[in-house]
This record gives structure tokens, C-alpha cells and sequence, in this order.
């Protein structure tokens, strides 16, 4: 049953990847990765990761994804029109690589490839759910870093407040065709 | 239960995924989205080695993954609409002011 739905779950991760990639909409790639996104968070619950399967759906899909898709139809992009002979050779170029990159850690990862049981210590876990495992590992060796995230992410708030925000007279403006020339007053570049 | 080979083809293909949505597209939206693609390649393997070692570390690896991705995200995605609002342009072919 287990591997069955790990099947899935991978067969469904694998694919949206694919159209991720593949697909020409950035709202529809946009969407091929929040389902991405959640198959895995079931493959996190096959592996008993309970809590970081709920922080995937709630952060990745809930949050970030949501946040890529406010830019998306903020920039009100068009569907990808790529042609000419140097695109499709950089393309062909891509995956080229991307097939030797996969070939060559398959290959090199192969002769030792990885034994035992993805999940053996059954028991181990069985008295603490997966939340304050985490919660007693997080708050005592990692309290430090814990502590710099929360400032990193202070860090990056106000850096993307700032560099989304701008300055000069068109600050509050939505992009027009008219914003590809300079605008007149002030420096437009975020600092 | 699933052998933890099984756990680390499936990292290593969605990462490559990831990798070649970099190398071959040219919508800076789509390079993002496949950036995320190869942070979460990498978070199943964390998460499956800390499961094969009995130990948290792995998952709390997973959490910081977690909140740097979102913090880059934003900046990034910031970085986006500000040229995208100087340039009227998603392409980071067109974005080439540094190119010698």
C-alpha cells in the first residue's frame, strides 16, 4: 500500500515538475507547482514528517506560491512566444545537460547506492509525535539560528518593501507602455 | 517501506528538473519557479536521510530551507517587479546592462 502511494505521489510530483518547465503560461506553471508542492507534502507523510508535510502545504503552497501568483497577474505577462534557431539551440543545449547531469549522478551514486529502509526507526519515534520531536531538537540545539531566521526574515521584508516600493513620480503607478522610457525626477533604481 | 534509493532518484530527478527550467527558459518567473523546484529536490532528501538516521537534524534543515526560500522569494520576486517596471520586460535576455 505504502509503496503505492509513494508511486503516486512521486509519479505526481515528477509530472508537474515536468509542466512546470514545459508549459508556456506562467500562471499555469504557477499552478503545476502548488500541485507539485503538495504531492510533496504527502511524500513528507509517507516519511512520518507530519509536521514539515503541514508546514510545506501552509508556507510553499499557501504562502509563497500565493505570493508568485500576485506577481504573475501583477505583471500581467503574456503566454511565452520564444523562436529562432539560437533559442531552440540553447534549449536543446538545456536538456542535454540536464539528461548528462541525471545520467552521471545515477551513475557515479550507483555503485553505492543507498541500503536500508528509508523509515527503520519505527519505534524510536513512537512515543513523541513528529511536532515536538522537532519543537525539542528546534528550541534547545538550534535556538540560535531560530533567532536569526526570525531576523532574516525581518531583513527581507523590509528589503522587498523598499526595492518593490521605488522612488520618483511613479511610485503607486501599475507598469504601462509607457514606463520603458526614463522617468524624469529622481533616481529609479532600488539602491 | 521504501528503500531511502528510492527517496534520492526521485530528489535527483526533480532537481535536474529543476536545473534544466533554469537553463532553458527565459522567463524570470519561470527561473524562479524552478529554483524553488530544486530547494524542494533537496528538502526530500533531507528529510529522507533524517528519517534513515533516526535524528531531527534533517527536518529542522528543512525548516530553515523553509523560511530562507520564502525570504528570497520575496526579495526576489521585489527585484522582478522593479525591473519589470523600469524595463516592461520578464526576459532576462533583455536585462543584459552588465554584459561586456
Amino acid at each position: 500500500m505504502i509503496p503505492v502511494l509513494f508511486f503516486a505521489f512521486a509519479a505526481l510530483l515528477v509530472g508537474c515538475s515536468l509542466m512546470v518547465i514545459l508549459h508556456r503560461n506562467p500562471v499555469t506553471s504557477a499552478l503545476f507547482l502548488v500541485l507539485a508542492f503538495c504531492s510533496l507534502a504527502g511524500i513528507y507523510l509517507l516519511l512520518h514528517a507530519e509536521f514539515l508535510a503541514m508546514v510545506q502545504v501552509i508556507v510553499y503552497a499557501g504562502a509563497i506560491m500565493v505570493l508568485f501568483l500576485f506577481v504573475v497577474m501583477y505583471l500581467n505577462l503574456k503566454r511565452d512566444v520564444e523562436h529562432g534557431v539560437h533559442i531552440a539551440l540553447r534549449r536543446g543545449a538545456g536538456w542535454i545537460l540536464g539528461a548528462l547531469l541525471l545520467t552521471e549522478g545515477f551513475w557515479l551514486f550507483g555503485r553505492h547506492w543507498a541500503a536500508g529502509p528509508a523509515s527503520p526507526h519505527e519505534a524510536l519515534s513512537a512515543p513523541v509525535g513528529n511536532t515536538e520531536a522537532i519543537g525539542q531538537v528546534l528550541y534547545r540545539r538550534y535556538l540560535f539560528p531560530f533567532e536569526i531566521t526570525s531576523i532574516l526574515l525581518l531583513v527581507a521584508m523590509v528589503g522587498a518593501v523598499v526595492i518593490a516600493k521605488g522612488r520618483g513620480p511613479h511610485v503607486g503607478r501599475t507598469p504601462s507602455p509607457g514606463a520603458a522610457t526614463a522617468p524624469p525626477a529622481g533616481p529609479q533604481e532600488p539602491a | 517501506m521504501i528503500p531511502l534509493s528510492w527517496m534520492l532518484a526521485l530528489s535527483a530527478v526533480v532537481f535536474v528538473i529543476g536545473v534544466v527550467g533554469v537553463l532553458v527558459r527565459r522567463n524570470a518567473l519561470i527561473i524562479f519557479m524552478s529554483i524553488e523546484l530544486m530547494l524542494n529536490a533537496v528538502n526530500l532528501s533531507f528529510v529522507a536521510f533524517s528519517r534513515q538516521h533516526g535524528q531531527m537534524d534533517g527536518q529542522i534543515f528543512v525548516f530553515f530551507v523553509m523560511s530562507v526560500a520564502a525570504a528570497e522569494v520575496a526579495v526576489g520576486l521585489a527585484i522582478l517587479v522593479a525591473i519589470f517596471r523600469n524595463r516592461e520586460t520578464a526576459n532576462v535576455d533583455d536585462v543584459h546592462l552588465l554584459k561586456g
